[in-house]
């Protein structure tokens, strides 16, 4: 490993240099494609980003994709109902690694002002590995591409190797994640404890 | 370039091992990367049948009856008729004897095909 007062120097003299985790990196981050999936008027904003004049392009992220065979980043664009939500988590699982999702919106991140609704999921981190969430109802294409700049900055500090290593590097780890089903009254289960745990109240 | 003609044949030689190295390099590096540090991870919903999320049901290998021709051939018959039935309407004061002969002929072999169809009891819903 290259320390970084060498490198410095190096790169004064017109040498530039790398490592294997760092280009693969820089790949990955400025090449992320979304899914082409909106639930709610959070879309709308996500369509405004992707077109001329927010210009999404510009990080690499304009290619949407109608399929999640092609798809890197899952955008989840408004109110996830009960019903959906187990298609989410599917399409969530059809996404090749390595994938990443963002909430957008108040309601993918806790239900938003339909939080006291019977039929509305309280948000997705409850069954997915949320990496960026955006506040706002609706957030402004601006907050999306904060957030997509937000995900390139954690993509770009990942490591290739070692314990602490993103899920799609680790054999171990699970790549899908359990799909809830419509039971009686809620869904079942009603949380993905590995993702999620319920706040513990302190008094 | 070349000094004798059996050297030039090195040059295709060459460009086809390039050309065979530029193809096969990216699927060596995919599969060494999915080896050392990517691993594979298909599961139930990962190979299943994309299906906008929802679980696929059936086989999609279905075969549609070929009675439906039935139903193309009659739309057909209305289709074809309210295309040209608009400009003749339009243009009706304006027409000559044999124009408007003409049209008749082409609307009675129209509803030839309607007649053909209600016999054979196509306009009955089953």
């Amino acid at each position: 490993m290259l320390d970084e007062g060498l490198r410095s120097e190096l790169q004064k003299q017109g040498v530039y240099t790398t490592t294997l985790e760092e280009l693969y990196n820089w790949g990955r981050a400025n090449s992320v494609w979304p899914l082409t999936f909106g639930l709610a008027c959070c879309a709308i904003e996500m369509m405004a980003a992707s077109m001329a004049r927010f210009d999404l392009a510009r990080f690499g992220a304009e290619v949407f994709r109608p399929s999640p065979r092609q798809a890197d980043l899952m955008i989840v664009a408004g109110t996830v109902t009960k019903k959906m939500a187990p298609l989410v988590v599917r399409l969530y699982n059809q996404m090749p690694e390595p994938k990443y999702v963002i909430a957008m919106g108040a309601c993918a991140i806790s239900g938003g002002p339909f939080k006291q609704g019977y039929n509305v999921l309280k948000g997705i981190d409850r069954y997915l590995p949320v990496d960026v969430m955006i506040p706002g109802c609706p957030p402004r294409p601006e907050a999306l591409i904060h957030a997509i700049m937000t995900l390139q900055e954690k993509i770009r500090n990942q490591k290739l190797t070692g314990p602490d290593r993103p899920r799609h590097l680790n054999a171990e780890v699970a790549g899908e994640f359990p799909v809830p089903v419509c039971g009686e009254h809620d869904l079942e289960p009603s949380k993905n404890m590995e993702v999620w745990q319920p706040p513990v109240l302190k008094r | 370039m070349m000094e004798t003609p059996q050297n030039s044949y090195w040059v295709p030689v060459l460009l086809a091992a390039v050309a065979v190295a530029f193809a096969l390099g990216p699927l060596a590096l995919a599969w060494a990367w999915a080896r050392f540090f990517s691993p594979q991870k298909p599961g139930r919903d990962k190979n299943a049948t994309y299906e906008c999320g929802l679980e696929s049901k059936g086989d999609a290998w279905i075969s549609f009856r070929s009675e439906y021709y039935l139903y193309a051939i009659i739309f057909l018959v209305f289709d074809v008729e309210t295309i040209f039935l608009l400009p003749f309407a339009v243009s009706f004061g304006g027409l000559s004897a044999g124009a408007f002969l003409a049209m008749v002929i082409f609307l009675l072999l129209l509803v030839e095909g309607l007649v053909w169809g209600w016999r054979k009891g196509v306009l009955t819903w089953k």
